[in-house]
């Protein structure tokens, strides 16, 4: 019988807490921190799968097109230094929008994982807001890593700015919250039948069309395809860190998008698909 | 019923409508009911009935079309997050968190809730124990059978010590020995003064557990009582099945004016008080064609069977089973719809 008494002591607690009044935002903090915590311990858990996951890409495309193509006379040897931005970007984009997406769309598909959360005291605008939290945390994780790795795969040809440090890392945190908003928000309208073609359409072309391998300047020859750059908010994370990381070569600078419209358009994207990804987030679990 | 003062209650529910977009029929279509606290209270009724659209409004997961819900005095519209707080939620199909190990659902679950960490520990310990999942504690629940699981969100819903519980088919498409097990459990969360909402479409369940029953069906409520109340319902009292065979070669020698089933139903139908018959369909398998079933509905039930004993037998036909119930839930389930509950 003494399980009985634990049990009841659960519930006698209980009428002391109903008497000690709890202050409302410190309870929906409190909730938000331990839905953080979750996170982390999950993430932490199988750390080393993630960085396998995020890093590998990168990686190869490094080697290939820093390190193999510029040896075989494929490519110029300062080809190395205008792509390691764009890797960087788009290792950030990918792995914040996807932290958010694929999870949600099972979750919200079948899973249901998220209910206990939903449930929790705190407005669902918060579990969501922590999702994007948490994966832009993940995107810049990542981000960070390929820098030491690509000291190591390009060796001589690694050649970044190391004045404007702290513009590299705004503009990564940027990056990374406006591709865990833009997560959030296709997380919430695809469905579980759809994530083969959401990849086919959705993430190949934001990873061909957003200035990864080649510089917004030089597609003057193909005015077109300059234009529709602009509409993905790739192209602005990868030219604000080229902006930020080549330096100039023999006196030459590579010319990049202003920082202003850098800042103008990952600021637009996390702003717009913040509120679009929290409205659908809401409309997906309240019903 | 509406002599209660609103403190005393745990969930007031008034003309609640919901239509969900693109529908054309309502949901839940107008109800109102009232559940007091320390009240285990079933809402009873099909799949599809409105049941579960019913727990989601009372949840804050659903958003009401009109009317008014207010939990533990708490509006559901207008304060979600103190409704929240006082409220669990036991769903349908395992929504567990698939990522964290058995005892670290219990204890997150807690922490959301605020629940300092010495305290969910020592929770998490009691639960466990409570609910059969002792030594089970560390390991993923994909291991889980569903049973288990199941017992695991009852535990998780516990750690918070709410004040009103739902149940969604707490023992739905689990085994008889699991379904017992958890019956006893939810009695014994009853007798600690939580306030318990369960919907079921299971009679026995409901009939075992719920103090009152709200039958519901097309989203609306039909009747709202207590078992017993409800069943007197019901008319002609009691109710008597026969289950016998046809004497096989009279049947075939004699033409007309022999035992068929239809003439052994006559036969049935003349007794003292004339009961209502009806002829269940036959079993499936291999149980031979001449095997009938007949259901009596009567006044008295001992005489009946009596009397329905003699006319068998008289009639050549064989008597393999008679069973005298009183009636159940699903009888006046029957009675209300013209249907079957699982239908």
């Amino acid at each position: 019988m003494s399980v009985e008494t634990s049990i009841d002591a659960i519930f006698i607690e209980k009428g002391a807490r109903e008497r000690r009044p709890r202050n409302r935002l410190a309870m929906i903090l409190v909730a938000f921190l331990a839905i953080l915590r979750r996170d982390l311990v999950v993430t932490g858990r199988e750390f080393i799968p993630f960085l396998i996951q995020v890093l590998l890409q990168p990686l190869f495309f490094l080697f290939i097109f820093g390190k193999v193509l510029p040896s075989i006379g494929a490519a110029q040897q300062s080809y190395a230094s205008l792509l390691l931005p764009g890797i960087v970007g788009l290792t950030v984009v990918t792995t914040a929008l996807q932290g958010v997406t694929l999870p949600l769309v099972l979750d919200l598909g079948f899973g249901r994982e998220i209910d206990d959360r939903l449930l929790a005291p705190l407005p669902v605008s918060l579990v969501a807001l922590e999702k994007i939290l948490f994966a832009a945390l993940r995107g810049l994780i990542a981000g960070a890593i390929i820098f030491p790795l690509a000291y190591w795969v390009l060796g001589s040809n690694y050649s970044v700015r190391t004045d404007a440090i702290g513009v590299i890392i705004g503009i990564m945190v940027l990056t990374a919250l406006a591709g865990a908003t833009l997560g959030l928000t296709i997380g919430t309208l695809v469905k579980p039948e759809q994530i083969g073609l959401m990849f086919a359409l959705i993430f190949t072309p934001l990873i061909f069309t957003g200035c990864t391998y080649y510089p917004w300047s030089q597609l003057d020859g193909i005015r077109w395809f300059q234009v529709i750059t602009l509409f993905n908010p790739l192209t602005y994370a990868c030219e604000g860190l080229r902006y930020a990381m080549v330096p100039p070569v023999h006196g030459y600078t590579l010319p990049t998008l202003g920082i202003g419209w850098v800042l103008l358009g990952l600021g637009v994207t996390f702003v717009a698909f913040l509120g679009l990804g929290i409205y659908t987030f809401r409309r997906a679990v309240v019903s | 019923m509406q002599t209660e003062t609103t403190e005393e209650l745990a969930i007031e529910v008034r003309d609640l409508v919901k239509r969900y977009p693109r529908s054309k029929i309502n949901a839940v279509d107008g109800i109102s009911f009232s559940v007091r606290r320390g009240e285990i209270f079933g809402l009873l009724g099909p799949n599809g009935a409105g049941k579960t659209t019913t727990i989601g409004i009372l949840t804050t997961s659903v958003l009401p079309t009109s009317g008014m819900v207010r939990i533990m005095g708490v509006d559901v519209v207008g304060d979600p997050i103190g409704v929240k707080q006082h409220i669990s939620v036991v769903p349908q199909r395992s929504n567990l968190d698939q990522s964290l190990r058995a005892r670290e659902i219990l204890t997150f679950h807690a922490a959301y809730h605020g629940v300092p960490r010495a305290e969910r520990e020592a929770r998490a310990e009691a639960l466990l124990k409570e609910l059969g999942l002792e030594g089970r504690g560390h390991e993923k629940i994909r291991r889980y059978s569903g049973g288990m699981a199941q017992r695991l969100m009852l535990a998780r819903a516990l750690m918070h010590s709410p004040d009103v519980l739902f149940l969604d088919e707490p023992t739905n498409s689990l085994d008889p020995q699991s379904r017992l097990f958890l019956w006893d459990r939810i009695r014994a969360m009853h007798e600690r003064g939580v306030t318990i909402l369960l919907t079921t479409h299971d009679m026995e369940e409901a009939e075992q557990l719920c103090e009152r029953i709200a039958i519901m069906d097309h989203g609306h409520i039909l009747v709202l009582d207590t078992p017993d109340n409800l069943k007197k319902l019901v008319p002609g009292g009691t109710r008597l099945e026969l289950r016998l065979r046809l004497p096989q070669k009279v049947e075939a020698s004699r033409g007309d004016g022999a035992v068929s089933s239809d003439n052994l139903r006559a036969l049935l139908e003349q007794l003292p008080g004339r009961p209502r018959v009806e002829e269940l369909p036959a079993d499936d398998g291999q149980e031979h064609h001449d095997i009938r079933s007949f259901r009596l509905y009567g006044e008295e039930a001992g005489e009946l069977a009596v009397e329905a004993m003699r006319v068998v037998s008289a009639s050549g036909a064989e008597l393999r089973d008679l069973h005298v119930a009183r009636p159940s839930l699903e009888d006046v389930f029957i009675f209300l719809t013209g249907r079957n509950l699982r239908s």
